[in-house]
């Protein structure tokens, strides 16, 4: 089943949350995870994370592949791209990576 | 019961939904007209059969910063025209990312509904640090990887121009 277009609702609403956006994390540092290895990193049932994979696989975010009896999760970085390219590049990239820069820079010295 | 040491598999995914014909997708990877048109504007030769060659050239600009003539190369594994086609993909600009050598690159075309295809891009990057930073767009030097590749076709596709240009 394929899912919409270019809906960038569902983008925003799923990175609208704390424990999405850690299991985002997560999956950047390593890709590939089981369901077991998400739960196991935050204070939550397998029910509840499960809930949150549904949202970030509905946003595109995840993309769940079966590697033998095991489902694995995969971080889709290309709507986030999407939103990048076609609104935070158009209005203020330049301010943004200024900001970013500036934040490494004092972070790094901190 | 037997102990199994399993090396840690590394792959990217990256998935896309275009709102194109399974036929303008298939072109636009495997068709240098198209892939000059967005992306890294290499132009691609494929030789679609299992065997076959893959090439990625490069642009007159690559050149101007003195590249290789061929910037990416591989082998066609499968042809599933309009579907599915699987390669190897090794980047040559750089001895290190040689030295790497060949991972799989697998491109996935999926028809839904309402015109719109799925595309989905999975590389295999075991083993293969330098070509995963390279692919996944960490590397400052060398432009966005594929989340920016797929942000580009998918404007190509739909709006008849690239982000850039």
């Amino acid at each position: 089943m394929l899912g919409p277009v270019t809906d960038d609702d569902r983008v925003f609403k799923a990175l609208a949350d704390p424990t999405r956006r850690f299991l985002l994390d997560r999956l950047f540092v390593r890709d590939g995870r089981t369901l077991t290895e998400l739960e196991s990193e935050l204070e939550m049932t397998r029910f509840g994370v499960m809930k949150h994979l549904r949202v970030l696989e509905d946003a595109g975010l995840v993309v769940a592949r079966r590697s033998g009896r095991e489902k694995l999760h995969f971080l889709n970085p290309v709507p986030i791209r999407l939103i990048h390219d076609r609104w935070i590049d158009k209005y203020t990239e330049r301010q943004v990576s200024a900001l970013a820069d500036l934040k490494t820079e004092l972070e790094a010295t901190a | 019961m037997t102990t199994m040491t399993e090396a840690t598999v590394t792959t990217q995914i990256y998935q896309v939904y275009i709102r194109a014909t399974p036929q303008a997708i298939w072109d636009a990877i495997t068709a240098p007209e198209w892939t000059q048109r967005y992306g890294y504007r290499s132009p691609a030769e494929y030789d679609l059969r299992p065997g076959g060659a893959y090439r990625g050239l490069a642009t007159e600009e690559m050149k101007a910063y003195g590249g290789p003539d061929v910037v990416v190369d591989g082998e066609v594994l499968e042809v599933d025209p309009l579907h599915r086609l699987v390669q190897t993909w090794r980047a040559l600009w750089d001895p290190e990312l040689v030295a790497e050598g060949f991972r799989r690159l697998t491109w996935e075309i999926e028809e839904g509904e309402g015109g719109v295809t799925k595309l989905t891009v999975t590389h295999d990057v075991t083993g293969a640090p330098r070509t995963a930073m390279l692919v996944a767009g960490e590397d400052p030097n060398a432009g966005g990887g594929w989340s920016w590749i797929l942000s580009d076709l998918k404007t190509l596709l739909e709006t008849g121009k690239p982000l850039a240009g």
